[in-house]
């Protein structure tokens, strides 16, 4: 029995599945630092991070799996819903114990469980591409804040850098407390008290931090979505299957209406 | 707030709405110039409306004074609406405010024929440069092409739309003639056979020079409008397969007649062909996507879909002596032409079997919907259910059988049917 910590990055997750190998000492579970119960009986293995580890591993994977598989993995990961340490490992083992590539072979539970883990994090990643809405603050930086199921934030991030190279915007995460922040030139990561970012409350800026024309674009946009709704075709239950209530905070045209039309 | 703008927002994007394309994929339009926004590849639905469809677009006319009086639309000259137009600059400040903020992907623009073809056509085109070139504009836009525009606007449309569209809207000359008479089938396809030649002519002028200009890199569409005219499925179907090779459009659109007006040039109905909307919409991907020729899924002999179940298990339960499939075996084009596994599905099906021999629980783990199919699958020579049904048994057994649950909509409208028939 063999209880692996570690600091809960990425990479501290690949140094563990290369002591892991090192040590031949298979995993009964794995879990971050200040998560994990002492076993009873068994060993507990504190790893540290290391990147040559990590990196070692990386480009193993990268070597034997196709770059969609590799990512999947990766999905894996931000998916953070308990257990994925695990799952993520059995992965990664079947894959170095392996003669062939594993990626098609549905019928290991593991890999899976890892594709269908993949699809639930992109379409997440999807409709946060879809569903931010911007509000722009007085200073011509355009904000907005999510609070995603899963850890999408830094798969989003190459697209808006290529939507809005020519705006200044951020996305911050509520849920996560941190947030992406462009500046015309690269996107760093920050967490809120050490930014510039404005305060949050609920992803509602004070309206004196807005710019002057903001109201009146979200009040249009408003407009244009009960307008272009074709009442004799009502069907609700399509409408919710594509948006689900949970996102509808994103959404401005859900929100109540500003004037009446 | 300025209403004036509300005020022509609301009329405008009330009479775009008809048009059911929203589409804002295949672009390959990069953000290469550090301006704003980036069409390539997969298309967004930032909302949807009420009625279930995907807003991804700004989708406006330009104005709703038509000089033009066809009977189906709702601009219809001889309709008493309230008229007006945008500026080209109130077009282009939305579209830039509502793309920055990301709520769209893009302008999609038509309009009603002002004065001419060509002086509306040719504000349209201003209003698509002025994006691209004044505000460095790399999002989507579709533009109409207005019937009887010159060639001329037509390719500069091209150079800085990602989309163009002729709607053809009615399924046979005979029906344009009766219900939209100022237009006429040449007219329509003309400028279609337009674009489609400069397509061909700008894709292989881009394999020799890579600095050849784009041509509307996202293709052409059309829409079709069902049930505001006699047509078969049948025929619009044809139509469709026409239009798909001969034309090589991207799309056709079909749109299921709204009554939008008392003309009596219409048959009189009281709500919108959903179902048969859908019908033929599953029929156009079974063309475009699972290798069905248009006459395997309607003939002469079966000239309407079936409206209690889809196209592919119709075809199926016609076509017994292909069926059962075996899983293990059967090629993939075979295994696409099963009731109730989609393109997906099958892919999933021929990578896993390299592994191991499939069961039925690999199916289900894998998520292959076995509800349909398993009347018409074997794994490893075993089946769910015994083959020797007769199709009218296999129909019902599937209709009504259990677990079988049916939407209100269909049941309702289904019922209208029975009433009227």
């Amino acid at each position: 029995m063999y209880l692996y910590t570690y600091d809960g990055s990425f990479e501290g997750l690949l140094t563990v599945v290369f002591e892991a190998f090192e040590r031949k000492a298979w995993p009964t579970a794995i879990e971050q630092e200040h998560q994990a119960q002492p076993l009873l009986i068994g060993e507990t293995i504190a790893v540290t991070t290391d990147e040559q580890k990590a990196g070692r591993v990386w480009r193993g994977l990268q070597q034997r799996l196709s770059e969609e598989a590799t990512q999947s993995l990766f999905h894996t990961y931000l998916w953070e819903h308990t257990g994925f340490e695990m799952l993520f490992f059995e992965y990664v083992r079947l894959v170095f114990v392996s003669a062939g590539n594993v990626e098609g072979n549905y019928t290991a539970s593991c890999v899976l469980q890892v594709q269908q883990i993949s699809k639930q994090v992109h379409r997440e990643k999807h409709r946060m591409e879809a569903f931010v809405r911007f509000q722009k603050t007085a200073d011509g930086l355009f904000y907005a804040t999510v609070s995603p199921d899963f850890n999408v934030l830094p798969l989003i991030i190459r697209h808006f850098e290529k939507r809005y190279a020519d705006q200044r915007w951020a996305i911050y995460d509520t849920k996560r407390h941190y947030g992406a922040l462009y500046d015309l030139n690269a996107t760093s990561l920050v967490s809120l008290e050490a930014s510039a970012l404005p305060p949050k409350q609920q992803g509602i800026l004070a309206p004196d931090t807005l710019d002057e024309e903001e109201k009146r674009y979200q009040q249009l946009w408003q407009v244009y979505f009960d307008h272009v709704n074709i009442p004799e075709r009502k069907n609700p239950k399509l409408h919710l299957r594509h948006i689900p209530k949970r996102y509808w905070k994103y959404l401005s045209e859900k929100q109540p209406r500003f004037l009446s039309n | 707030m300025d209403s004036r703008i509300t005020e022509k927002l609301s009329i405008l994007a009330d009479a775009a709405k008809y048009d059911v394309s929203c589409s804002s994929s295949g672009g390959k339009r990069k953000n290469e110039n550090k301006g704003l926004g980036n069409a390539e590849g997969m298309g967004i639905c930032h909302s949807y409306t009420e009625d279930g469809r995907c807003v991804s677009l700004l989708k406006i006319l330009l104005t709703n004074f038509c000089i033009y009086d066809c009977a189906y639309c709702v601009t219809r000259k001889s309709n008493d609406i309230k008229r007006t137009a945008f500026t080209v600059q109130e077009v282009v400040d939305l579209t830039i405010n509502f793309y920055r903020r990301n709520y769209i992907e893009g302008l999609f623009l038509s309009s009603g024929i002002f004065k001419n073809s060509d002086y509306t056509m040719e504000r349209l085109v201003r209003i698509a440069k002025k994006l691209r070139q004044e505000h460095k504009f790399n999002g989507y836009i579709h533009l109409k092409t207005i019937p009887g525009a010159s060639e001329e606007l037509i390719q500069e449309a091209g150079l800085y739309a990602d989309r163009l569209s002729v709607n053809i809207e009615l399924p046979s000359e005979q029906s344009l003639q009766q219900l939209a008479p100022e237009k006429n089938y040449t007219e329509i396809l003309q400028p279609m056979g337009a674009i489609s030649n400069q397509l061909i002519l700008a894709k292989e002028e881009q394999k020799l020079f890579k600095s050849a200009p784009a041509f509307a890199p996202a293709g052409q569409s059309t829409q079709l409008i069902v049930g505001a005219s006699a047509e078969k499925d049948y025929q619009i179907l044809q139509l469709s397969n026409q239009l798909y090779k001969g034309y090589s459009l991207k799309r056709v659109y079909y749109s299921g007649y709204v009554p939008v007006s008392a003309d009596n040039r219409l048959p009189i109905i009281t709500e919108p062909p959903i179902i048969r909307e859908n019908r033929i919409y599953q029929a156009d991907w079974l063309m475009r996507f699972y290798g069905f020729k248009y006459n395997e899924i309607a003939d002469e002999q079966h000239p309407d879909l079936d409206l209690e179940i889809d196209p592919k298990l119709s075809w199926a339960l016609r076509n017994r002596h292909f069926f059962p499939v075996e899983i293990n075996t059967a090629d993939y084009e075979m295994i696409l032409r099963v009731p109730g596994i989609g393109v997906k599905s099958a892919k999933k099906i021929v990578s896993a079997r390299k592994f191991a021999p499939l069961q039925f629980d690999h199916l289900r783990q894998m998520g292959v919907v076995l509800k349909r199919a398993k009347y018409f699958i074997t794994c490893q020579t075993k089946s769910l259910q015994r083959q020797d049904y007769d199709s009218e048994l296999l129909r019902r057994k599937i209709l009504f059988g259990e677990g079988s649950v049916r939407s209100a909509l269909l049941t309702q409208q289904l019922d209208l049917f029975r009433q009227a028939g």
